[in-house]
């Protein structure tokens, strides 16, 4: 079961012409892929495009209905690797993952189809996880266009041009045998606006009538001598084909008046972006009509110079707007200029910043920058001589935290976490490798526990250089999502094949948890369709593992960290691996939540758990706080003036884990901790018997207070807003 | 508020609105943007919304941000992400978060209507190091004052938690009264109904932040704040107790207050007895001190002595678990009714050394003394215990625990600290005539002594070496501030590295 559910909106994919869309950009996708007829759709989960694999999963009924069939692959590059249907048989595929991480790893297969070339339509959705929001490294996917010979679409980010373009895709790629890539940026997954639909299209072929009569080509293998083929049909077939279709059914578009002397060229998805600069700078209306020309490039491979040379005609500027580094298109443009020997400037990473996101005020100071040169008398005379004073704004870097993301209240993950720190505090540092997922957010404060990433599924791989062996052994992390993923045999296999003495500890929540809770081959949850159930430690003893421990209730902070330093410490020969086991708390809560409040509301027995702090027992010290993060186990000032630092408090978003209490026994923290438990609906013999021994307690406590002086109650709490001044400000902090 | 509000009301054709929301995840942001997305098109507006899921469900820091402006039937072009200086509203989930917005300058005093909840969400950072470490929000208060042109600063969170709902609901309810979008409150609740999801509770905590937007924050009665804790007991001694305050009012003016406050303390802790002794060591704390130092000292020792004093050992603990105080408070902190029952586990995990520290003062140091005892006391002892103090069992055993006071001067742990405090005071007094501020200093230094078990030890450890630094300061003309700086360095991280570099720093120069 997936973090979101889809259900509701799906049914909007059920609407036929001259119908009006409103709704998410990702479920705006999903709708083209089936007015295009689409035969078979598949994928692997990741921001941003985690969504688009959520909605396909959810459609899997219409889906059904139409003749699609919807394959969840185990990784981008099996995703790739099932458009090979496409090579053969005229049916229209579409895969989508992450780029760039998902599309390295879909790289291989990629390399493939594109050599073979396909026959029907081959589309990949790349949901481009850069700039802001993006969890991984700044790359592009552009430079596996330009190596593999694919073709890129960068639509314009608002529906009408995103639907355009699924369809141009399928298009394009029929009409030169060659895969297709659209990217969607990450704010345009989620982008909201309307398109006119039309009637979804079964595929004219299905994938169980093309089952039933198999084809097959060895020209189309990838082997020599057709691979040498294969190469110049590229370059001599297909590229041309593609920049025919391109030019033809103006895919790229032309906008702005005629005769300027000056012009952008930019990205489709950088459009809205450079469109709010002109309209900010006076030369660009609210519905884009501008007063500069721009050539928008809603293809940005291949580019096509007879587009580009008829735009440039006349003019003295252009500026390129790419997105991203290295500058390939500013480069590709330049060479074309240079071989025409234009004389016009070219401008494009020198008004604007090499690397980075281009946000509207980059923008603003890169279309400023350019039309300062290019055709300073169009600018504003505000810019062109600034006079007037804005009031200067405090500077408040040095008082806001920053707030990377972490563990969410309850996390199973987090008591795995405060076992290996307490292990680290016993046995010293270790050197650890992390994965990619949630549990890759051990390696920020306050556990630090996990060094290097290299890959999904390749946290122990990263150790590698590590299994000699040595005083010490290497630990590593790895997650259920990146086991299936590609660990069980990159990671886990060699290590046994290499006889690696290190220990893997694999974080077992249930779910690919962190791109949004869809499930696994080892997942509890019961499937119609997919096939689960199948445990982790199964396949640990298929490829040779012996020494397997299994922890189902990571909650146990001390077995969590008694399994660890037995792993640390044994004497066993071989790799060591712990899985560790407990459902991902917000699938969790998002199952049990509304069970439980069914049966409170129907007078059944429900016990409800949350952890509290005694104000008056903690010391603020904090040590709690550096085993846990948790978003609930927070801080408090006290209205006592005898007190300076404030205090432990849990809020009432507490789910109950027990790791607190788990941490302040296993690490002999302190006694504030108390877990309140509240019986609903208790029954009567125990409502009877919770009287007599709260009368019993309450004589006792009357008894003893009526002898003696005492507080009338521990203490108040201020104002919860924190918002009293620190008694020392940080560093710099006041200017 | 800088300038007069601009009224949008009538926004030309023409003109985009822009609206960024800035939350920590798990806010309910996507909620909240939803409900402005459907209010805009139900008013004829188009719309666009754009949000970064994944980072949002984790509680990293994350942008909402929209765009509208009358439909005409054309496309607008709207931007997918805010730009610095041309946010129109802003809408920002939490302190930091308000600072935030203005450190990426999406707040600016030409256009922006930032609304904002000033409670906090403390980021990592802020609360693992064993000081305090919570960020300045009155810097970001008076930031948010130059750098908004409209501001809506109240407690967002507590107005939505006040009526049973969450922050999306309140936050909401105050944009609408903010005035800032040209839509009638009606239209702005029939968003809310159209989501259909805990309607009734969303639409109060609307009507909260409305009111609180539209007629500042003072705008709901809040219930007045309980006064201080009281001493409470039987009436004989009660008397007694007066009489000891009637002491307090011969101390100075200024002490007085904190004198009396740490009084309640020791009293609280042990008896009346004790607390004549609290007062009789802040008054040799006050005979080297003077009027002209306005009694800084005496008033600094009247706070630490009193924690030193009333020291964190088993028998507080087990008395303040067991109170019918406690049991009260947690009731309602936990929102139990009449009709729940409340069940309330204890985690609690002795070691030799609280055993020791128990037994009567010369056993206690024997056994300490030895390794092979405390490691048999570990043994019998030392292991995680969880105890249902609802139950009668636990409940009893705590009980007759923290009725132990009769017993506890006699303790071995109380022994220990007495001497710890005596030798303290020694080393502050003799530091007063040489170095008044340093002595001050000397005295605050006790603030370092919490926690408990190792987290103490290493407290005490700390202690000792700041203390030890003051010879190294003596004479010094800046030894005071020097003082101050080891303690916050000490305060930055639980292994004491900042204070190792601190201590070094300070070694280096005498």
């Amino acid at each position: 079961m997936a973090e979101r559910s889809f259900k509701a909106e799906v049914e909007h994919l059920r609407k036929g012409d001259g119908d009006v869309f409103t709704g998410e950009g990702i479920l705006a996708i999903t709708k083209a892929l089936l007015e295009n007829g689409v035969g078979y759709v598949g994928g692997y989960q990741g921001a941003p495009i985690s969504h688009l694999m959520d909605v396909l999963s959810d459609a899997e009924e219409l889906m059904g209905e139409l003749g699609v069939r919807f394959e969840a692959n185990a990784s981008e590059a099996a995703a790739a690797a099932m458009l090979a249907a496409s090579v053969h048989y005229p049916i229209r595929g579409a895969v989508t993952f992450k780029g760039p991480v998902g599309v390295n790893v879909a790289s291989d297969a990629l390399a493939n189809l594109c050599s073979s070339g396909v026959t029907g339509g081959a589309l990949i959705i790349v949901g481009e996880d850069y700039g802001e929001g993006s969890s991984i490294m700044q790359e592009r996917s552009h430079g596996f266009a330009m190596k593999s010979q694919f073709w890129m679409l960068d639509p314009r980010p608002n529906l009408p041009s995103i639907t355009k373009a699924v369809k141009d895709g399928f298009e394009l790629s029929e009409a030169s045998n060659t895969p297709v890539m659209l990217m969607v940026r990450i704010r345009s997954c989620h982008v909201t606006g309307s398109f006119e639909t039309s009637d979804n299209v079964p595929p004219p072929l299905t994938m169980k009538q093309a089952i039933a009569a198999p084809q097959s080509d060895f020209q189309r293998v990838v082997l020599p001598p057709w691979s040498y083929v294969h190469e110049q049909q590229k370059v001599k077939e297909r590229w041309p084909a593609a920049e025919k279709f391109i030019v033809e059914n103006n895919l790229n578009e032309v906008m702005g008046p005629q005769g300027a002397k000056m012009g952008i060229v930019l990205q489709g998805g950088m459009y809205n972006g450079v469109i709010r600069a002109l309209q900010r700078l006076g030369l660009a209306d609210v519905f884009g009509k501008t007063d500069v020309p721009l050539y928008v490039l809603n293809v940005t491979y291949p580019l096509v110079r007879e587009e580009f040379d008829a735009f440039c005609d006349g003019k003295d500027h252009i500026l390129v707007v790419e997105e991203g580094q290295p500058e390939h298109i500013e480069q590709h443009l330049g060479s074309f200029l240079y071989k025409a020997g234009a004389k016009l400037k070219l401008y494009g990473k020198d008004v604007l910043p090499m690397a980075g996101e281009y946000t509207g005020q980059v923008m603003l100071d890169g279309m400023t920058a350019f039309l300062k040169k290019a055709a300073p008398d169009m600018l504003p005379g505000q810019v062109r001589a600034p006079n007037r004073d804005t009031p200067a704004i405090p500077d408040l870097s040095k008082v806001v935290p920053i707030r990377p993301p972490g563990f969410c209240t309850g996390c199973p993950e987090r008591p795995i976490f405060a076992g290996m720190k307490l292990v680290e505090e016993e046995l010293g540092k270790h050197q650890i490798t992390g994965d990619i997922g949630c549990h890759l957010f051990g390696s920020l404060p306050p556990f630090e526990i996990g060094g290097a990433t290299m890959g999904y599924g390749l946290g122990p791989a990263a150790n590698g250089a590590f299994d000699g062996g040595g005083e010490r052994r290497a630990i590593s992390m790895l997650g259920d999502g990146g086991f299936w993923h590609n660990g069980l045999s990159s990671s886990i296999g060699n290590m046994v094949y290499n006889k690696s003495d290190n220990v893997v500890v694999i974080v077992d929540n249930y779910y690919s948890a962190a791109t949004g809770g869809q499930d696994l081959l080892s997942s509890r949850a019961q499937s119609d369709t997919k096939n689960t159930g199948n445990p982790i430690q199964d396949a640990l003893k298929g490829v040779g593992v012996k020494w397997i421990r299994t922890i189902d209730h990571t909650y146990d902070v001390a077995k969590v960290r008694d399994t660890v330093r037995e792993a640390l410490t044994t004497d066993f020969k071989g790799p060591k691996v712990i899985v560790a086991s407990s459902e991902c708390m917000l699938n969790k809560q998002r199952r049990e939540k509304p069970l439980r409040a069914k049966a409170i509301k129907e007078g059944r027995r429900v016990d409800v758990p949350r952890f509290g702090v005694d104000a008056d027992i903690c010391t603020g010290d904090h040590a709690c706080i550096r085993l846990s993060g948790c978003p609930s186990l927070s801080l408090k000032r006290l209205d006592d003036p005898l007190r300076d630092d404030p205090i432990a408090h849990i809020d009432q978003t507490c789910v109950g884990c027990g790791n607190c209490g788990e941490v302040a026994d296993a690490a002999v923290l302190c006694p504030s901790f108390y877990r309140a438990d509240v019986v609903h609906n208790p029954g009567g013999l125990e409502r009877w018997w919770a009287g007599k021994r709260a009368g019993i307690i309450g004589w006792l406590q009357k008894r003893r207070d009526d002898n003696r002086l005492r507080l009338s109650d521990a203490i108040t709490v201020a104002a919860p807003e924190g918002a009293r001044a620190a008694p020392l400000p940080p560093m710099g902090a006041l200017k | 508020m800088n300038m007069a509000v601009k009224p949008k009301a009538d926004t030309a054709v023409g003109e985009i609105l822009k609206l960024a929301i800035m939350a920590v995840g798990g806010q309910g942001g996507g909620v909240l943007t939803s409900w402005i997305e459907t209010l805009a098109r139900s008013q004829g507006y188009d719309a666009q919304a754009t949000s970064v899921a994944g980072v949002s469900q984790r509680t990293g820091a994350t942008i909402y941000y929209l765009e509208m402006t009358p439909s005409t039937g054309q496309q607008p072009v709207f931007a997918l992400a805010p730009s610095g200086g041309d946010v129109d509203v802003l809408i920002a989930a939490e302190m930091m978060e308000v600072g935030r917005s203005i450190m990426r300058g999406f707040v600016t005093p030409d256009k922006t209507t930032l609304i904002g909840s000033t409670h906090r969400q403390l980021a990592v950072s802020e609360k693992s190091i064993p000081g305090d470490g919570i960020a300045d929000a009155d810097e970001v208060r008076a930031a948010a004052e130059v750098a908004a042109q409209r501001l809506i600063l109240a407690d967002m969170d507590r107005l939505a938690v006040e009526q049973g709902s969450v922050i999306s609901a309140s936050l909401f309810g105050a944009l609408a009264g903010s005035g800032a979008l040209p839509f009638t409150r009606a239209a702005f609740e029939d968003a809310i109904r159209a989501g259909g999801k805990g309607v009734e509770a969303s639409l109060r905590a609307f009507d909260a932040g409305f009111k609180t937007a539209d007629q500042g924050p003072n705008a709901l009665a809040r219930a007045p704040v309980a006064d201080g804790p009281k001493i409470i007991g039987p009436k004989a001694k009660m008397r007694d107790w007066a009489a000891l305050l009637e002491q307090v009012k011969a101390l100075p003016e200024p002490v007085q207050m904190m004198a009396e406050t740490g009084l309640r303390k020791v009293v609280d802790f042990q008896d009346v007895a004790y607390g004549a002794g609290y007062l009789a060591a802040v008054s040799r704390v006050q005979s080297a001190d003077s009027a002209s130092q306005d009694w800084l000292l005496t008033n600094e020792a009247a706070k630490y002595i009193a924690n030193a004093m009333a020291y964190d050992d088993v028998i507080k603990v087990a008395d303040l678990k067991t109170r019918a105080s406690r049991h009260a408070r947690i009731r309602q902190e936990m929102g139990a009714g009449d009709d729940q029952l409340i069940q309330l586990t204890e985690f609690f995990h002795p070691r030799a050394e609280e055993i020791a520290g128990l037994m009567p003062a010369k056993m206690g140091a024997k056994w300490e003394a030895s390794e092979r005892r405390m490691a048999r006391l570990d043994r019998w002892f030392g292991k995680g215990r969880r105890l249902r103090t609802d139950s009668l069992r636990a409940f009893l055993m705590l009980h007759v625990l923290g009725g132990l006071k009769g017993y506890r001067l006699r303790t071995r742990r109380h022994s220990v600290e007495v001497a710890h405090c005596e030798k303290w005071m020694q080393a502050c007094l003799e530091m007063a005539a040489q170095d008044y501020a340093l002595a001050v200093e000397l005295v605050r230094n006790r603030r370092l002594i919490k926690g408990y078990s190792d987290t103490h030890a290493r407290g005490l450890s700390k202690f000792d070496r700041v203390m030890a630094a003051a010879h190294l300061l003596e004479g010094r003309e800046d030894a005071a501030q020097w003082m101050a700086r080891l303690r916050e360095a000490a305060l930055q991280d639980p292994a004491g590295k900042a204070l190792e570099g601190a201590i070094a720093t300070v070694e280096s120069f005498v």
